[in-house]
């Protein structure tokens, strides 16, 4: 178990910047996620600190000894892969073994340590299968094992979830994160599926076009956008172009020609430092739509529902309020409020995040 | 009614050109356990006494070994030498990759009357004599495309991750080509390696060309034969040809089937 520590690192593949200067400390035994859409750098951060791709200027820091030079067979990683790239010619218990052989674990040691590995990944049958005899979800839990059983500094995680089906990718996203907390290995999770970010990790760093739009713990980020793109990335919200008229040490004044006069708590637009445009975050959920009586007293407004998104337990309304088309995402009570009706929507100022627009 | 009569003349037709293409192949095989002197229908008995015979003539089995022996090192040298290219191209970034791949498998492409006397008048300029080297060099050139083409196709459809995957839990590049790269690339690697021989055993145009004097491979032996009298001997020596150049591709092709379905393709 081992920090990892990346400082000012970069990648360029000739005139591609694929990481822009890319600073970032992760804690021992943490759970870091890489999150963002594909082309924004993750992988390409992940594979540098795998030490499958040098980068082009900066540093790479593994338990505090600088690894830049280090090649990936001797950094004692575990790296899992999206199609579990395990050995195809192997059986399992040789797979999960293969790593222990260059430590110079004795016979009997490795076979103890497969078993317990398979016990830890609830597979203990399956040692003298082919990896091809096991289903997807089975082959990545071999290949978990066989990462972790070599004890890594390290566990890095490439989208290990995104080549299984929706149901089993929600169980191995428990079980990934039991495993984890059970080892304790520091984590390096790649990803571009927010929920996967947002259940899994300790700090997600959100990224985009090579460059870190934000790091923090999942509800900070979740909650507290730092930036257009990660408010649109995670969960669905809606933006308003709105004027921000006073600000204070406590609460700022915005004015919007549709939602009119908003006194919103200052920490929820740290970045904002002035009056004039400004950007008003709001959260598809945090918008709630009632037949009659406003379920929140400060903000609220009558609008039109113009369509339904029926999701089961609930729906997603796309609504005209004044000018702006607004998404607000409900729980849904009995029946779901129909297209064309008439509501009240609401919304607490403190939901509100205001970014410098 | 219409359509079931011209498959009907197809398949005839069909029929008609492999009778014509194996028929001869047909005679040779059946006449070398003709119990006749001469080679000629109806056959006087069966008998083995050619292949009795051809067991105790010394040219023909000294033809035999050579044949073998350079089959061998070129399917040796070829692979080796393939199956090192083949990586270097695919795995990794060569300037001039396009190129090397080009002149790598033209050999296929120029006619082998050509690369025979090229390589002749090559090596002429530069004063070296003909030599059993010099034979197996031309043989190994002209062996690579095929070797090259089928090792290729096969590393292609090895994930580089799974390689990647042997690094990182310790493996060097070394060892992750011996454990991982090299089993899983086998099959194509010992086709190529039967190609390479059955090719060079075949080989006539070549050989003739680049054999130094003395020294006679099967086809050459063969040709050499025919020059004098047509014995019935030749008929059970081409028995043996055909056995071991079909035989040999088939098995090897047996082989590979199997170790791919083991390590899943």
């Amino acid at each position: 178990m081992s920090t990892v520590k990346l400082t000012d690192i970069e990648k360029r593949f000739g005139d591609y910047v694929a990481v822009h200067r890319m600073s970032l400390e992760m804690p021992e035994g943490g759970f870091v996620t890489l999150l963002g859409p594909s082309g924004c750098g993750k992988t390409t951060t992940l594979r540098m600190i795998a030490g499958l791709l040098d980068p082009s200027a900066g540093e790479i820091e593994i338990g505090g000894k600088r690894v830049n030079d280090v090649p990936i067979h001797k950094r004692n990683l575990g790296l899992v892969f999206q199609n579990y790239a395990l050995f195809p010619h192997k059986t399992v218990a040789d797979n999960i073994a293969f790593g222990l052989k260059y430590r110079g674990v004795g016979k009997s040691d490795i076979d103890r340590k497969v078993k317990d590995a398979l016990d830890l990944v609830q597979l203990p049958h399956v040692a003298g299968r082919y990896p091809r005899e096991l289903s997807g979800g089975q082959q990545q839990r071999i290949a978990l094992a066989r990462a972790i059983v070599i004890e890594p500094d390290v566990l890095l995680l490439d989208e290990p979830l995104s080549a299984l089906d929706a149901n089993l990718r929600e169980d191995m996203r428990v079980e990934l994160k039991r495993i984890q907390e059970r080892i304790g290995v520091t984590t390096v999770f790649v990803t571009h599926d927010q929920s996967e970010a947002l259940a899994m990790s300790d700090q997600i760093v959100v990224m985009s076009a090579g460059r870190v739009e934000q790091m923090g713990a999942p509800e900070e980020v979740y909650n507290t956008p730092a930036s257009e793109f990660v408010a649109r990335f995670l969960g669905a919200s809606n933006i308003v172009d709105a004027r921000c008229t006073q600000r204070d040490a406590t609460s700022m004044v915005l004015e919007t020609p549709d939602l009119g006069r908003i006194v919103i708590p200052s920490d929820r637009g740290p970045k904002v430092s002035a009056t004039g445009p400004v950007k008003l975050v709001l959260r598809a959920e945090k918008i709630a739509l009632s037949a009659s009586q406003p379920v929140h007293g400060e903000v609220a407004h009558s609008a039109t529902v113009d369509t339904v998104d029926y999701q089961g337990q609930a729906a997603r309304y796309f609504i005209r309020l004044g000018g702006l088309q607004l998404q607000a995402i409900n729980m849904i009570d009995t029946h779901p409020h129909a297209a064309g009706r008439e509501v009240t929507a609401s919304f607490r100022p403190a939901d509100c995040t205001v970014l410098p627009a | 009614m219409n359509r079931g009569m011209g498959w009907t003349l197809i398949r005839l037709w069909t029929m008609l050109v492999y009778i014509f293409m194996f028929l001869p192949v047909a005679v040779v095989v059946l006449l070398s356990f003709n119990a006749s002197e001469f080679g000629a229908f109806p056959m006087s008995g069966l008998s083995l006494r050619w292949f009795v015979e051809l067991a105790g003539n010394d040219a023909i089995l000294r033809a035999f070994r050579t044949s073998i022996i350079l089959g061998a090192l070129t399917a040796l040298i070829s692979t080796t030498i393939g199956v090192l290219a083949s990586l270097a191209l695919i795995r990794y970034k060569v300037p001039g990759q396009n190129l090397i791949s080009t002149i790598l498998i033209a050999p296929i492409l120029v006619p082998e009357v050509v690369l025979a006397v090229a390589l002749l008048l090559f090596l002429n300029a530069l004063s070296i004599n003909k030599s059993f080297a010099l034979l197996l060099a031309g043989h190994v050139i002209f062996t690579l495309p095929f070797v090259i083409l089928v090792v290729q196709a096969r590393l292609v459809s090895i994930r580089r991750d799974v390689e990647e995957a042997a690094m990182s839990l310790g493996a060097n590049p070394v060892q992750t080509f011996f454990s991982i790269t090299l089993p899983l690339l086998l099959p194509a690697v010992l086709a190529g390696g039967l190609f390479a021989f059955t090719i060079s055993f075949d080989d006539i145009t070549g050989t003739l060309f680049w054999k130094p004097g003395g020294v006679e491979t099967v086809p050459t032996q063969i040709f050499a034969m025919l020059r004098n009298s047509i014995s019935p001997e030749i008929n059970a020596l081409g028995t043996v040809m055909i056995a071991l150049t079909v035989g040999l591709p088939l098995l090897g092709l047996a082989i590979a089937r199997r170790m791919s379905a083991n390590s899943g393709g």
